[in-house]
Order: C-alpha cells, then structure tokens, then sequence
C-alpha cells in the first residue's frame, strides 16, 4: 500500500503543510502558476486539456468535467462559474479538506475554469453548516484578490473575473446543481426541471454556468501541471487520476484517503483503514454515500472505486464516500437513520418525494417498534419504487435506491421483525 | 430607513450594502440568504419586522421573504440559547455510537433535541449530517466542530461552556486518513 499513501497525494499534496491556507505560504508551494500558465493557452486548448485528462466530476454524478466546459455556447454572455460545496451526502467529508487546508488550490482551479470558459463571476457555495471552511476560504479569496490573482485585468490577460462566497442555510436539496443556482439567486432551492435545460447552457440567471464540485476543480491545477496524460494514467480506463475517498463507520482509521481510480475497495478498508476492530466481520458496504445501494461483504471481495466497476456491481461511486458497516448493525436500523435524512431533506416540489420519504420513515418505524406487519416491507417497496424515476431531481432516486436494496438483500432481518 | 426599522442597527445597512456588491446589480434578490443570515447573527432571529427590512431591501415580495425563511433548516424565526448546539444524527455518526452519545447530551443538559435550558445557555437542535463523517460523533456549538465525541468529551465540553472557560474546538479539522499525517487508531 505505500506506493498508494505514499505517492498518490495529487490534489491532497499539501494538507499537512502548516498554514497552506496563508497565500504567501501557498505560493511558495507553487499556488497560482498553473494559472499563468493557463492565461497565456487559448480557453479552447485549456478545455481540451482537462478533457483529455479524464477527469470526472467528484460530486457525485461522475461526469467528464471537460465536456461539461464545452457545452458552453458560444455566443452567450455573461458566463459563471459556480463551486458547488455544499457538501450534503451523508459519508461525504472531502471537500471540507480541501476548504480547510488548501483553498488557494480550488480557487486557483476554479479560476481557470473561469478563465476557459470566460466567465466574469465565480460563486464559490459552501454549506452554511461549514462555518469554519466557510471562513478560511473568505480570507483566501480576500488575499487572492489582494495579490491580483482575482479581478480586474488577471495577470495582464486582459480577462477580468471577480470571486465571491456564498453560504447555504441548511438544506441538502442545494448541492444538486439547480437547487444550488436557485439558492444563490435568493429562492428556495427548488430543483429545476431539465432537460432540455443544463446550467452550462442555461444556468444562473439564465446565462451559461459551469457548476463543479470543489474536488474537481481542485484537481485542474495539478493536471495542467502534470499534464493531461499522466493525469489519466494514474487512473483506471475511463476514470482519470485519483480521488479523495472519505473513509467512515466500522473501520480502525477512518478519516480521507487519496487513492488512485481503480483501487480495491478492500485496500481501502483493509489496508489503509486498518480492517474492522473488535475482531468484528464486515457485513456490508455503502460505497458511495447514502444514496448509493448497500452491497454485501460477499460482493465487495473483487470490486474496484471507479465509476463503471462500481456500476456493474450494482451500486454507485457517487461522491466515493465509502461507509463500512460490521455484523452488528441491524439493516433495518441504518434504513431508519437512512430514511430520516431523505425525510427532512425532501424539498417538498414533487409529491412522490414529499410524501413517499416521510411514509418510508414511518414505516421504517413502525417495523422497528415491533408493529409492523409483513404488508408495511412490500409497502416499502413499493413506495420507493413509486419514488424512483418519478421526481425533477435525483433525491428521489437517492431514497428510493438504498431503500429497495435494503428490503431486497436484507428482506429476513426485516421478517424478523414482523410477528407472525 | 433606520428610522422606520430601529431594530435593525446601522451596521446592518452597510453590511447589506456590501453583500449586494457581491451580484450584478439588477438582481438584489439574491442578497436575501445572506442578509438573512447576518440579520439573524446580530439579532439572535428573523422577526416579522426584520421579513419586512429584508423584503424591501432585496426587492422582493414579503411572501418570498416568508417562503425563505422557512426553508432553510438554519434559519429561525424564534430565539435560541446562547449556545445553539447542532447535534449530527446521521448514518456514520449514528454507526459510530452517536445515539448512546446524544442521550448522554440529553440527560447532561436535562433537555430533548428540540428544547433549550430554562436558563437559556443551551439549545440543541438535531440535525441531518454535518459533512464529519469520518470524525464522528461530531456536533457543532454555534460556529465550531468538535469530532469524536464520547460521553467524558459531551461532559467536559459541556462543563467548560458553563463556567466558561470552553473545551478548544477541532478548527481545523483534523487530518485522519493518508492526506495527512495518519493518525493512530
């Protein structure tokens, strides 16, 4: 496993240097020279760059973060940016990281998105919950612009960009990216309907807008320094580089691993995570926070972290939040914890959602209380499965998912419950 | 303006001035959360008088004030202790021991999830997952995060408000995991 903690520290490279936050310290580690390097491409070249590297989106969609950049039109303007950390999904913790220990690196990444998408504002949103990210990101923003590296005139490019934060107020539904652009212009952070439109055609207040996730831009210095190929390579085929996976639950060291795309979920829990303490068994795994479906120990044995591996076994990579559960967690339990978040964090726009999450934690309790009746688990079912597919944003997906491979691979620990 | 909203204290108008800088000028609207937010800070919440500054200095009907307001989960309408404790309730917290740790809370405060303390230091709210998922239990105490909480942590960091001198939060974050220094088990 060295070379994996050893060498794979790309976008965590400097999380340990004390006061990496500080700009001067943050330049004297190269901060902001990808920039000037980016300045002096084409935007067009700077695009096909982070094209050609793979890079996905870290957010949870897995999306090529290139292609999204080109889906700008041509002859539209203004143009925005907007970082989405608004870092919601239970399991996900990396973006804090990146906040708390290098924001000159997101910034810088963000910026040359800006820069190839000549956008003249970038929106950096940041959970509300997050008031300590929020503040060291504020103060590298202030001193970026102090420096030049954000307004008028960038770096003698001619190009002008400003930078801002914004905080949310405590609402899951604003991580997905409409929500997320109703909720900086003012409104509730409904989701809005698509297609046929995506923010980068049609996005805050109704002008083009890339939407990316902080990981994900904080990655695009280090491809530009690396480079496009080398990037790819240290990947999986068709996953660039390495992600930051956030380690949670039943493990001896939990905490965020950088790890290349590919590598074995069971290095993850075994190797760096140090197995399962208490000489406990691993029962299960959720690979890719809450809303991805739960897989059995049995189907971890040969699965890798990359997108596609992970979507043939039948679960997602999502946000590679990976929460490990041993052989004493109760499936109907995690289903109530489950459930009560998707609850309260339903936005209420679609029927389905609103009133299918709140009928699955009732039932969820009700089977845990010792009144349920075999009728409420096919209920279950049938009530996610009325949810899935039926709702404007994918939180409806997001419940409906873990819920039917809960009942459906753990369908006895449910009976158990049920008398008679 | 002042003079129809004593209230609101000067400092708030120039505050909303600079956070209206923040967006193209034709679209004030979207000042609303953040102006909100600093309303609450310095008045504790959102009264019915603070929707009405707010609505008229974003432009916007007093409705979508309202439709705001009670949205978000982070916004209140009503006051809270001095310290507004946000419990995290979700799934790594919870497969951590979270649940054995908030009734510990509950009975250290002598209040539920939802109350504050008859002498009005404490509130403590549950909450949807905080985003410390691999530093669990965690909670935040109005601006700061404290991780791996246990009942001896909930007792000293609640001990520490009451007399006043507080337990020291984990800002930042620790680094656990191999981006870091990797900590010991």
């Amino acid at each position: 496993m060295s070379s994996a903690t050893g060498t794979m520290r790309v976008v965590s490279r400097n999380f340990a240097v004390p006061n990496m936050a500080k700009l001067d310290v943050a330049t004297k580690h190269g901060a902001y020279e990808m920039l000037k390097r980016a300045v002096k491409l084409k935007p067009d070249e700077v695009t096909a760059i982070v094209k050609a590297s793979g890079l996905r989106g870290h957010g949870g969609a897995g999306f090529s973060a290139g292609m999204k950049w080109g889906f700008v039109p041509k002859d539209k303007f203004p143009r925005y940016v907007c970082v989405n950390g608004d870092e919601s999904e239970p399991g996900t913790c990396k973006d804090r990281l990146i906040f708390e220990r290098d924001p000159h690196l997101m910034l810088e990444g963000a910026l040359i998105c800006a820069y190839a998408v000549q956008a003249e504002r970038i929106y950096i949103y940041i959970r509300g919950e997050y008031f300590y990210p929020a503040k060291v990101m504020q103060a590298a923003v202030d001193e970026a612009r102090a420096k030049g590296f954000v307004g008028e005139n960038i770096l003698k490019s001619g190009w002008s960009c400003s930078a801002h934060l914004a905080t949310g107020a405590g609402a899951y539904i604003c991580g997905e990216e409409t929500g997320l652009l109703e909720s900086l212009e003012g409104k509730k952070g409904w989701p809005r309907l698509k297609p046929p439109f995506y923010p980068a055609a049609v996005g805050l207040w109704g002008a083009p807008t890339i939407v990316n996730n902080v990981e994900t831009l904080a990655f695009v210095p280090r491809i530009l320094e690396m480079g496009a190929e080398q990037f790819a390579a240290l990947g999986s085929p068709k996953n660039g580089g390495t992600s930051l996976f956030s380690l949670s639950g039943h493990v001896a060291k939990p905490g965020v691993y950088e790890l290349p795309m590919g590598t074995p979920l069971k290095s993850l829990i075994y190797e760096c995570g140090g197995g399962i303490p208490n000489g406990r068994k691993l029962k299960a795994v959720i690979p890719g926070g809450s809303s991805s479906h739960i897989l059995k120990a049995e189907e971890c044995e040969d699965l890798k972290l990359d997108f596609e591996s992970v979507a043939a076994a039948g679960s997602m990579l999502g946000s590679a939040a990976v929460m490990v559960i041993d052989d004493t967690v109760s499936i109907p339990r995690l289903m109530l914890w489950m459930t009560r978040f998707y609850a309260h964090e339903s936005c209420g726009q679609c029927t389905p959602c609103r009133e299918g999450t709140g009928w699955l934690l009732r039932l969820a309790k009700k089977l845990l209380d010792g009144k349920g009746t075999r009728k409420d688990i096919d209920d279950m079912y049938e009530v996610a499965d009325n949810i899935d597919g039926k709702t404007i944003c994918a939180l409806g997906a997001a419940v409906a998912w873990p819920t039917k491979s809960y009942l459906v691979k753990y369908r006895d620990e449910f009976e158990a419950l049920v008398k008679g | 303006m002042s003079v129809n909203y004593p209230q609101i204290p000067e400092a708030l108008h120039k505050k909303a001035e600079d956070i209206f800088f923040r967006y193209p000028p034709e679209h004030r609207e979207a000042g609303l959360v953040p102006l909100m937010f600093e309303a609450q800070k310095v008045l504790g919440f959102i009264s019915p008088e603070t929707e009405h500054w707010l609505a008229e200095q974003c432009h916007v009907s007093l409705v979508k004030v309202r439709e705001v307001l009670t949205f978000y989960s982070m916004m209140r309408s009503a006051a809270v202790g001095k310290y507004l404790i946000q419990y995290c309730q979700n799934i790594s917290c919870c497969l951590m021991g979270g649940e054995a740790v908030l009734a510990h809370l509950e009975q250290k405060l002598g209040i539920h999830a939802g109350q504050t303390t008859p002498d009005k230091l404490f509130t403590l709210r549950c909450v949807e997952c905080l985003g410390g998922c691999s530093w669990g239990p965690m909670l935040l105490v109005n601006e700061d995060q404290y991780y791996q909480l246990t009942p001896a942590k909930i007792d000293k960091l609640i001990d520490g408000f009451k007399s006043g001198n507080p337990v020291v939060p984990d800002n930042p974050t620790p680094l656990l995991g191999n981006v870091g220094e990797v900590a010991e088990a």
